[in-house]
Order: structure tokens, then sequence, then C-alpha cells
């Protein structure tokens, strides 16, 4: 199988150790800060693009703040419940929730009329969702049969 | 020498990713749906090929 980002991250994980530095393991600690500024970099460039395209950033500053605030709510009353949650499950949520934004927001920069316009969002993250359900049966089967040929004498 | 290696390797890993096939066709997908807008086609089935064939392409590979 072929070596891939998310193999060699988890890799380097599991040699990092368990250094810790001001009561934190630092190697959570600064993976997690990575992360949280890489996507507030993100919602920087989208305040100011939806600001400057609408002609009112503070808006779209007070937006973002908004936001800031009941994620991270959401975040202190469910870290508990969230972190049972299978890390697999938690990717394939976030990985078909960003396709679907992307892939809409990516169409719109190109002027394309989505069937639905702003509800179409909902047609295709449920595309997504089947999409990659459809993709992942296809593995299963095919290693299925790949098992069938190996254990055949 | 070596901060710009690892700057270069982090925008590589933050925008191709896993597999260059997967962006490539993304971005060429995305190339021929605003060329063809650009003329009257509302090619938006275009962007969803763009997306589900390269990533079904790539998976394929990887599970080899």
């Amino acid at each position: 199988m072929t070596k891939t980002v998310s193999t060699k991250e988890l890799a380097a994980a599991r040699l990092a150790g368990h250094e810790h530095r001001a009561g934190l393991d630092w190697y959570a600690f600064t993976v997690s800060f990575k992360g949280v500024f890489l996507e507030g970099l993100e919602v920087a460039f989208i305040v100011l693009t939806f600001g400057t395209a609408h002609g009112d950033i503070p808006l779209a500053a007070a937006g973002a703040l908004a936001g800031v605030l009941i994620v991270g709510i959401a975040g202190l009353l469910l870290h508990r419940p969230l972190s049972r949650v299978p890390e697999n499950a938690m990717k394939f949520f976030v990985g078909v929730t960003l396709t679907t934004f992307g892939v809409f927001w990516a169409g719109e920069g190109v002027h394309v009329a989505w069937p639905g316009e702003t509800a179409a969002l909902l047609w295709l993250l449920a595309l997504m969702i089947g999409g990659s359900f459809v993709l992942i049966r296809l593995l299963e089967a095919r290693r299925v049969r790949a098992q069938g040929v190996t254990s055949t004498p | 020498m070596k901060v710009i290696q690892d700057f270069g390797r982090f925008w590589y890993d933050f925008i191709v990713g896993d597999d260059p096939v997967v962006a490539i066709g993304v971005v060429a997908a995305m190339a021929v749906t605003a060329l063809l807008a650009a003329n009257g086609v509302n090619a938006w089935w275009l962007m969803l090929i763009g997306v589900f064939a390269p990533l079904a392409y790539s998976l394929s590979r990887a599970a080899h």
C-alpha cells in the first residue's frame, strides 16, 4: 500500500514520545496549535473575501467572532462525548462536509449555477456521503476478492 | 536551506496532499468548468466528475 501523508504523520507522532513542557504534552500542543493557526488563517481569508465582496468587513468579522464563540462553547460542552467518537468516523464526517463546501464554493468561483442554488449544499452533501460509501463498498469488495485469491490453494 | 525546503514541503502537503493526481484532476476540472461557463455552458456536473474520478483512481492506487 502507498505510504500516505497520514501514515507518515502517524509514524512521526508515535516516535515523538511524551515530552512535557508547562504541564502540556508538547507534541499534542504544537500539532493542535498548528491546526488551529491554519484554520484561523483560513477564517481570516474568508472574512476578508466576504467582507470585501459585500463592502462590510466589520459585519463579516462580527460573524466570524460569533462563530468562534459558538464553536468554543460547543467545544467546552461537548469535548468529552466528542472524544469518544471514533477517529475515522470524525475524519469521514469532516471530509465529506469540507468537500461539499469546497465543491460548492469552487463552482461558485467559476460561475457555475448550481441546481437549487444555495440548497445545492444539501444534495451535494448527500451525494458526497453516498458516493463515498459506494467507493468504500467497492474497496471492501476488492479486498475480499484479493483475500479469496491469495487463500486459494 | 532546510527552512526553505520545509516551507516548500508544508505548502506542497497543504495544497497537493497525498496524491498529485487528485490535485491535478480538481484543478483541471475547475479550469474546464470555468472555460465552459465563460462560453455559456453551465457544467456544474463536471465539478462532481472532477472530484469523484480522481478520488476513485487515487483510492484504487492506494489500496493496491
